[in-house]
């Protein structure tokens, strides 16, 4: 099979920064970065949202200005009714693509051309089938498929649906409705005075042994290593992966995408990739375990 | 059959089949011994054959059979769990409990007739996701996630027209069920594709200073004195270390009872009570289903609870109404 062309993602901001901080990193990410697409909007905590509302739509702008295409990404957990409302009034929109993250949302944009995002199970081509048959023109599939069942989902898919991976970034673990962040800091989520915005990478969870285990964000948990697949988007591309996501860490995504974007257009190897990532975050450990059927925290590489 | 709502029991083998059967199930839930199910144990579960002679069992006593098919199908090996609803057609459960959007298509398409329950795994918490599984799938019943508080859960009734079932004893998820990739990333093992959380393969107990650490793969769980009872290592019931404190970060080691609100979540208009624990034994199925059967008829009757607690079968011989009530969150 030929490769095509590659596109880069930036997927949406999941941690809880400043309002001020946020805007600033899409107004960049605009100007600067090599991507293609860029994912707006709050997936993981719906108290979150408000602080956003002030500054979306000059986000939105600056992006399109750019010439970057704009999808909106949905809450991943849909409980309350007010989250319900949420999400029918960006399925109503009309005006952008959005990225489904909760079933509600695929069903609200059923008959309408959407994104399925990687919170949505698709584990299978069965699954894949009835979804593009809903209206879904890509899927960024679960963190979790290793490199096997990605192969089977994209056979078939070329020129029907377009497929989409994370190719960097903490992986999202599980979602729930308890915050343990406020539970951390002895609170509870009615009243959580937003202590998530105190770590805008996460807040670290350690083994009592105190090894590096896990990350809080909000009711969100997340690896604590951060997937980088610089030398598997080979044979992603090979299986008719077009699209690579990256998601947004505190550091700079704009240097990011930029070395993600030079191992697309084969102009560094993905072992240098490795190194300018590493020097970026020295404390930070790699894992690419899913994408090899292995633990998800493992280094395929070099066998840790 | 006691009035419209339905106790649901869990029936990991034949034996706890007939016990739940004795103590006053309506329902029991079970699954076939391979990967197609969320409880996929060593020892556990059903084979064809067994199903077959369980269900005649349970037909005989006016009690209906589930079956839960309820993990996600591989890609590129879809058949194992094809074959699962093709064979619960077959031997004539009552329903089969689905997860998999492409699995719910089809079952719906090579067996209309067959009665369709949407899995908790599934994850649909609110009108859409239910309204998008009743309109593609005609399910008949949705199994809600365990994240809803009991206002919620009558808010949602009022508004839908299927059936639902809630948790009403036993091990918690505190993750949204069927979106947790946590012991996937720690064991390599996926609830969603292999059907099981934390898995006993994975785990081992050290001792190490005076202490035995309970370990699940290469990461130490909980940690435990002389004077403590050490507990299984299910991942999100360990004790961590964040802004250098030590906490149950996620849950305490603890079980779901939702005996004390009982009438509370029956006037929320749910249909079944849905008992967890296809991995516990028949004594626990016994006690559990009885002390529900119980409750249940002296609420029909008018009649208040005479016992609430269970604790000697709890995890950890603790208690929860867990997101039921809303200070969990």
């Amino acid at each position: 099979m030929t490769v095509g062309m590659s596109e880069l993602s930036m997927g949406p901001v999941l941690f809880n920064w400043s309002p001020d901080k946020w805007r600033d990193f899409y107004f960049r990410i605009a100007d600067e970065a090599p991507v293609q697409s860029v994912y707006v909007g709050e997936v993981v905590c719906s108290k979150r949202q408000p602080f956003f509302d002030a500054v979306i739509g000059d986000v939105i702008e600056r992006l399109q200005a750019a010439g970057k295409e704009v999808v909106l990404s949905t809450l991943a957990l849909v409980m309350a009714a007010r989250e319900s409302g949420m999400v029918r009034e960006l399925a109503a929109s009309g005006e952008f693509m959005v990225e489904a993250n909760d079933i509600a949302a695929v069903a609200l944009l059923s008959g309408k051309a959407h994104v399925i995002g990687p919170f949505i199970n698709v584990y299978n081509e069965g699954t894949r089938d009835v979804l593009m048959s809903k209206g879904a023109i890509r899927i960024c599939l679960p963190f979790e498929l290793p490199a096997r069942s990605i192969a089977a989902i994209a056979d078939g898919a070329s020129g029907r649906v377009e497929l989409e991976v994370q190719a960097f970034g903490r992986v999202p673990l599980a979602i729930s409705a308890r915050c343990y962040h406020a539970r951390a800091r002895g609170l509870a989520k009615d009243s959580c005075q937003f202590v998530c915005a105190e770590d805008p990478d996460g807040m670290a969870v350690d083994t009592l042994d105190g090894t590096p285990f896990l990350t809080v964000n909000g009711t969100q948990t997340l690896s604590r290593t951060c997937q980088v697949l610089g030398r598997e988007m080979t044979d992603l591309r090979r299986m008719g992966v077009t699209r690579f996501r990256l998601s947004p860490m505190d550091m700079d995504m704009v240097a990011v995408a930029q070395g993600f974007r030079a191992v697309l257009d084969g102009k560094m190897e993905s072992t240098e990739l490795a190194h300018v990532l590493q020097s970026f975050m020295p404390d930070v450990a790699f894992s690419n375990g899913f994408f090899h059927g292995r633990e998800g925290y493992v280094d395929h590489i070099t066998g840790e | 059959m006691t009035g419209a709502l339905e106790l649901v029991s869990p029936a990991g083998n034949p034996a706890a089949l007939h016990a739940a059967i004795e103590a006053g199930a309506d329902c029991v839930y079970l699954g076939f011994r391979d990967e197609t199910n969320a409880r996929n144990f060593p020892g556990l579960n059903f084979s064809r054959s067994e199903l077959r002679q369980g269900v005649r069992y349970a037909h005989d006593h006016g009690v209906k059979v589930l079956l839960a098919i309820n993990t996600y199908p591989e890609a590129g090996n879809q058949k194992p769990w094809y074959q699962a609803v093709d064979d619960a057609a077959d031997i004539g459960v009552d329903a089969v409990i689905l997860a998999d959007i492409g699995l719910c298509e089809y079952a719906m398409r090579r067996h209309p007739d067959l009665r369709r329950h949407l899995s908790v795994q599934a994850s649909a918490s609110n009108i859409d996701a239910i309204r998008f599984y009743v309109e593609a799938f005609d399910v008949k019943r949705v199994v809600l996630p365990r994240v809803l508080t009991v206002p919620e859960i009558r808010e949602l009734n009022a508004k839908i027209d299927v059936e639902t079932e809630v948790f009403a004893f036993g091990g918690l998820c505190v993750m949204a069920e069927g979106r947790c990739s946590l012991s996937s990333y720690i064991t390599g093992i996926s609830p969603n594709k292999e059907g099981v959380c934390s898995p006993a393969s994975h785990v081992r107990y050290v001792d190490q200073d005076g202490k035995l650490l309970s370990k699940l793969g290469d990461f130490t769980i909980n940690s435990f004195s002389d004077t403590e009872a050490a507990g299984y290592p299910t991942l999100c019931k360990g004790r961590f270390r964040s802004d250098d404190t030590a906490s149950y970060l996620f849950e305490e080691p603890t079980s779901l009872n939702v005996l004390g609100i009982l009438p509370d979540l029956m006037d929320a208009g749910v249909s079944a009570l849905k008992i967890e624990g296809r991995q516990r034994g028949k004594a626990y199925v016994s006690q559990v289903v009885r002390a529900f059967r119980t409750a249940l008829d002296a609420v029909a009757a008018g009649l208040p609870i005479a016992a609430t607690a269970l604790p000697e079968i709890s995890e950890g011989g603790r208690e929860t109404s867990g997101v039921y009530n809303k200070e969990w969150r």
